[in-house]
């Protein structure tokens, strides 16, 4: 009998305990620069449910699940790597608002710096083909120099 | 009754675009004057039944007329007037009958201010303008039309999303769609001179002030979209690299690089290609930005209602005016003579390394946009491209740009000498080095590299305009009378470069000392960080209009213990309607700083969890878009474009007088 | 010449990618555990909270495994399609209560029927964590391995039962004999 009603009582703390395990609790490093490294890798996960959120922001029940989750186990001592690494495997690439540097995102981080490369040398190319160009059609007056050149003469007009 | 009158004005509006699409660009081709002389009119019209008929939209919304789908999707009795008139926009049918009235302004405008034109010429802008509003009204006509009508009428309105029941949407979505739109007259302009086979030096005199008109919309209009979303969404931030901020980004990076490379056409003919094609490009981006908020490709916190159907639509759209503009340009532009002479020291160069720089910055914007869709296109799983990247991409891209900005407009045109600007500008040089790190190790105890680099990249630029305004300025009587001696255009220019060094300036700082606290308060529980002490003083439940609230006082005092302010933040619950709930976070503004508070959720025994901000210079950040947006506005309306105007104006009607006197 | 036809070219490719594209729905996350075999788990059951089930116990035939919820709204539109394949087919599905509490999930059972060869009770919902749960409904497939080899995200619809999911449990079948 005792055990029923024990088991009873459990049963009540829990269901009334629910709303509040369920709902957002902030969950403190006392550490600050644990705290910030905290913050800055919840900043970079995406929140699956509230997909335009991050981790840090997002008060989905899940971004509230895995806050504490990536909580503990920065607490228990894992790296950021070994966190995202966990999330990935679960979730996909997809968690990750940092994509990873793998041979899938080569074109995404080399991409853009390549491209200057090579714009940079079409350009350095034009300028050079320039120097020798023609002048061509008749074109606007250079009003800039012109009134430089005049002002240098004392500014007759 | 007025408002199907508004529907029908609809229909006549698409009659009157194939009209105005077809007949003056075939003038234009045969010579005919009289067909090229249908266009002003025919755009004037178009004008004024569009007009008529988001008039009669918005009249519905006014007076509940909720046998409309689109007014009982987003209105309701109780919606404040102001916001029952937002409303109009507040989803996607009608913000697509707002882009037409906007295009259909830009029309008439054009049809305005354009006598100084050559009738082909215009024939063939508006002709273009003509095509583009077909297409958009047979999109809005036959995918997105805010007119049906439901029946049995429902007795109230679904109401407008709350997020949306804010200044924010009453100005954020027309200056945005004012920029984007604008660019369409630089798109036109651009086509008109292709098809003409002329591009030259008074061609790009005549689109610059179009194009620097609309870059200054974009350019508020993006502004505003990050103040907006500063104050309503509860986390403080201003930026995110969401595809659809991006949407808005792209077009602004090409449209500066295209204001830029139109200076560079304008004075020295030089890059008239390039211009063409970033003219297309521009208005190309705005295309792109309709199609990737409607259509659900991407996962977007400001998609419209996705529907795929609607995207093929303006995929298609996109094609047609794209891949018509650019295969005109593969046919025309190696017609066109090419660019002058001018030595790798001069500000054709200066202004070259600007549009390539621009260019890469929005293609790596892009590429990070669209990624997502590559990767699953080739079924290689899915990703996620966010901030970590496009910060890492972006912000090394544009420590050139800053660079070039100081020194740019002081570079003389054709032919300068590297020794004269260095003498010019070495005091400015050293002065933006040593000041910059002088003010980061008073003020952030050296820490920080990041800071360093930004705050001296923005004293660079400002003393480098400040030496070129007092360079121009020199052997004129009084410092006054020099200033209005000065074109409005030159003055607009440095007033924009100054404004995006002070734009750098507050994104630097805010990114790197901005100090975030998510913590579990009650009530007389207080917290510390950044000098100030915290404490919540007070919380009750809120009855509003049509949502009921749980409010916050958190009281602020400095190190000394002086009061600062009060804040107050809600949470808003607007469950009679539409179940949503919103924060309210309560900001004190400073010009140095921003504190932010923002309530969270409840957690039991009357304790909330809640989120600190103390945000430096964040203002900055939107002061300085306000200052580039003013550049802009006074470089468009400097006199020479006003008196050449004039002169051409004068001399096209003294040419036909001159043509109907001889026959 | 290439340099002029190159932005036509390049404007080409991204229309492509758009086509692609829009077939797509952006918002759904595949699983990085397919043809990986059902992550480590034990739970109680929903009915009797002292017998707890291993997610070993999942193996020796093709399987279904669903995650439902009793405040889940989507949830009451796969039911019918649940209990037809409860009748119909000849596969053994396993139900997984989410977040839920004991009593809403007996009486939504009660209420509605239940299809489910057993119901796994996951309260706090750290063991959905293993599996990549990010929502509910979500169904994961299973071989007589216990390997998992579709995930599907949202209810199952009528349409999607006789086009996707009979196939692939016909051709898991196939396989074991």
């Amino acid at each position: 009998m005792r055990t029923v009603a024990a088991l009873l009582f459990a049963l009540l703390l829990a269901y009334a305990a629910a709303p509040v395990m369920a709902a957002d609790m902030p969950l403190q490093f006392k550490d600050p620069a644990m705290q910030q490294r905290y913050e800055q890798l919840l900043g970079k996960l995406r929140c699956l449910v509230c997909q335009n959120e991050t981790l840090a922001v997002s008060e989905a029940d899940l971004a509230q699940d895995l806050r504490g989750e990536i909580y503990h186990m920065m607490a228990n001592g894992k790296s950021n790597k070994q966190i995202t690494d966990y999330l990935v495997a679960r979730y996909g690439d997809f968690v990750l608002y940092d994509p990873p540097l793998k041979r899938s995102t080569w074109l995404l981080w080399f991409g853009p710096f390549l491209l200057l490369l090579i714009a940079v040398v079409i350009m350095i190319r034009f300028i050079r083909s320039r120097r020798t160009a023609e002048d061509g059609a008749p074109r606007s007056l250079d009003r800039d120099r012109l009134s430089r050149l005049l002002r240098e003469q004392g500014g007759r007009h | 009754m007025f408002v199907e009158l508004g529907h029908f004005a609809l229909i006549l509006a698409l009659c009157v675009a194939i009209v105005l699409a077809v007949v003056p660009i075939a003038g234009a081709a045969r010579g005919n004057v009289r067909w090229m002389a249908v266009a002003r009119p025919a755009g004037r019209l178009l004008f004024a039944l569009v007009a008529l008929s988001f008039i009669a939209l918005t009249w519905a919304f006014i007076n509940n007329d909720f046998s409309l789908v689109y007014v009982a999707n987003n209105s309701n009795s109780l919606l404040p007037l102001r916001y029952r008139i937002t409303a109009v926009w507040g989803a996607h049918e009608g913000s697509m009958l707002l882009w037409m009235l906007v295009f259909s302004g830009w029309t008439m405008a054009v049809t305005i201010f354009s006598k100084h034109l050559p009738e082909s010429f215009v024939a063939r802008v508006l002709g273009v303008m003509g095509m583009i509003s077909t297409g958009f009204l047979l999109f809005i006509l036959f995918t997105s039309n805010p007119f049906t009508r439901q029946f049995p009428v429902p007795a109230n309105g679904a109401d407008l999303n709350p997020l949306l029941q804010d200044p924010g949407m009453i100005s954020h979505p027309p200056m945005l769609y004012m920029g984007y739109v604008g660019f369409s007259v630089a798109f036109g302009f651009a086509i008109a001179a292709l098809l003409g086979g002329r591009l030259d030096v008074v061609w790009a005199r005549w689109s610059r002030p179009w194009t620097i008109a609309a870059w200054s919309f974009l350019t508020i209009g993006i502004t505003l979209g990050s103040y907006w979303s500063y104050y309503e969404l509860g986390w403080g931030g201003w930026w995110f690299w969401d595809p659809v901020e991006n949407a808005s980004f792209m077009p602004w990076l090409v449209g500066t690089a295209l204001i830029h490379s139109l200076s560079a056409t304008e004075k020295r003919g030089v890059f008239k290609n390039w211009t063409v094609l970033l003219s297309i490009c521009a208005f190309a981006l705005s295309l792109l930005g309709t199609f990737l908020v409607r259509s659900g490709v991407l996962t977007s916190v400001h998609a419209f209602a996705t529907d795929p159907t609607r995207g093929v639509f303006i995929l298609g759209f996109l094609g047609v005016v794209i891949g018509g503009s650019l295969l005109l340009y593969a046919w025309r532009a190696p017609g066109m003579a090419p660019s002058n002479r001018f030595d790798p020291v001069s500000r054709e160069t200066m202004l070259l390394m600007n549009s390539v720089l621009l260019t890469v910055a929005m293609t790596a914007v892009l590429l990070g946009t669209i990624y997502p869709l590559i990767v699953e296109a080739l079924n290689m799983g899915k990703l996620s491209v966010g901030p970590p990247y496009f910060n890492a991409v972006f912000i090394p891209l544009m420590i050139p740009v800053a660079l070039a900005v100081g020194i740019g407009a002081l570079v003389r045109w054709r032919s300068d000498d590297w020794r004269r600007l260095w003498g010019q500008l070495r005091f400015a040089f050293f002065g933006s080095i040593v000041l910059g790190v002088a003010l980061v190790l008073m003020l952030a105890g050296g820490k920080y590299i990041m800071t360093s680099l930004g705050v001296c990249l923005a004293i660079w630029i400002i003393a480098g305009t400040l030496v070129n305004v007092r360079d121009r300025l020199r052997n004129q009587s009084g410092f006054m009378a020099g200033l209005k001696s000065l074109p409005s255009g030159f003055i607009g220019m440095s007033l924009a470069h100054i404004g995006f060094a002070v734009t750098i300036i507050g994104i630097t700082i805010t990114s790197q000392f901005s100090v975030e606290q998510h913590k579990r308060m009650g009530v007389g529980d207080t917290t510390q960080f950044a000098g100030y002490t915290f404490k919540m003083t007070d919380l009750r439940d809120i009855k509003g209009p049509n949502y009921k609230a749980t409010g916050a006082d958190v009281k602020v005092t400095d190190a000394d213990g002086d009061a600062v302010t009060t804040l107050h933040t809600q949470k808003r619950s607007y469950d009679d309607v539409r179940g949503v709930t919103t924060t309210e976070a309560g900001i004190h503004a400073g010009v140095f700083r921003d504190l932010y508070a923002s309530l969270g959720e409840p957690l039991g025994d009357g304790d909330w969890s809640i989120r600190l901000y103390y945000r430096p210079f964040v203002r900055w950040i939107w002061f300085g878009a306000l200052l580039m947006m003013l550049g802009g506005i006074m470089a468009a309306r400097d006199r020479r474009y006003r008196v050449r105007a004039r002169q051409e104006a004068a001399a096209l009607e003294a040419g036909q007088a001159g043509q109907a006197a001889r026959s | 010449m290439t340099r002029y036809v190159l932005p036509l070219i390049v404007f080409a490719g991204l229309v492509a990618l758009f086509m692609v594209g829009l077939q797509h729905d952006p918002s759904k996350v595949p699983s990085p555990l397919i043809n990986k075999p059902l992550p480590k788990f034990v739970l109680p059951t929903v009915h009797a909270p002292d017998k707890v089930v291993a997610s070993t116990d999942l193996q020796g035939q093709v399987t279904l495994l669903n995650v439902w919820a009793s405040w889940c709204v989507s949830c009451r539109y796969e039911h019918p399609v649940l209990m037809t394949m409860a009748h119909q087919d000849n596969v053994r599905i396993v139900g997984y209560d989410y977040k839920d509490t004991r009593d809403a999930a007996l009486q939504w059972l009660k209420q509605r029927g239940d299809p489910y060869s057993m119901v796994l009770f996951d309260k706090k919902g750290k063991a959905a964590i293993d599996l990549g749960v990010y929502g509910v409904p979500e169904t994961y497939v299973l071989d007589r391995h216990g390997i998992i080899r579709y995930k599907r995200i949202g209810p199952i619809t009528p349409d999607f039962l006789d086009k996707t999911l009979r196939p692939i449990i016909k051709r898991l079948k196939e396989k074991e004999s």
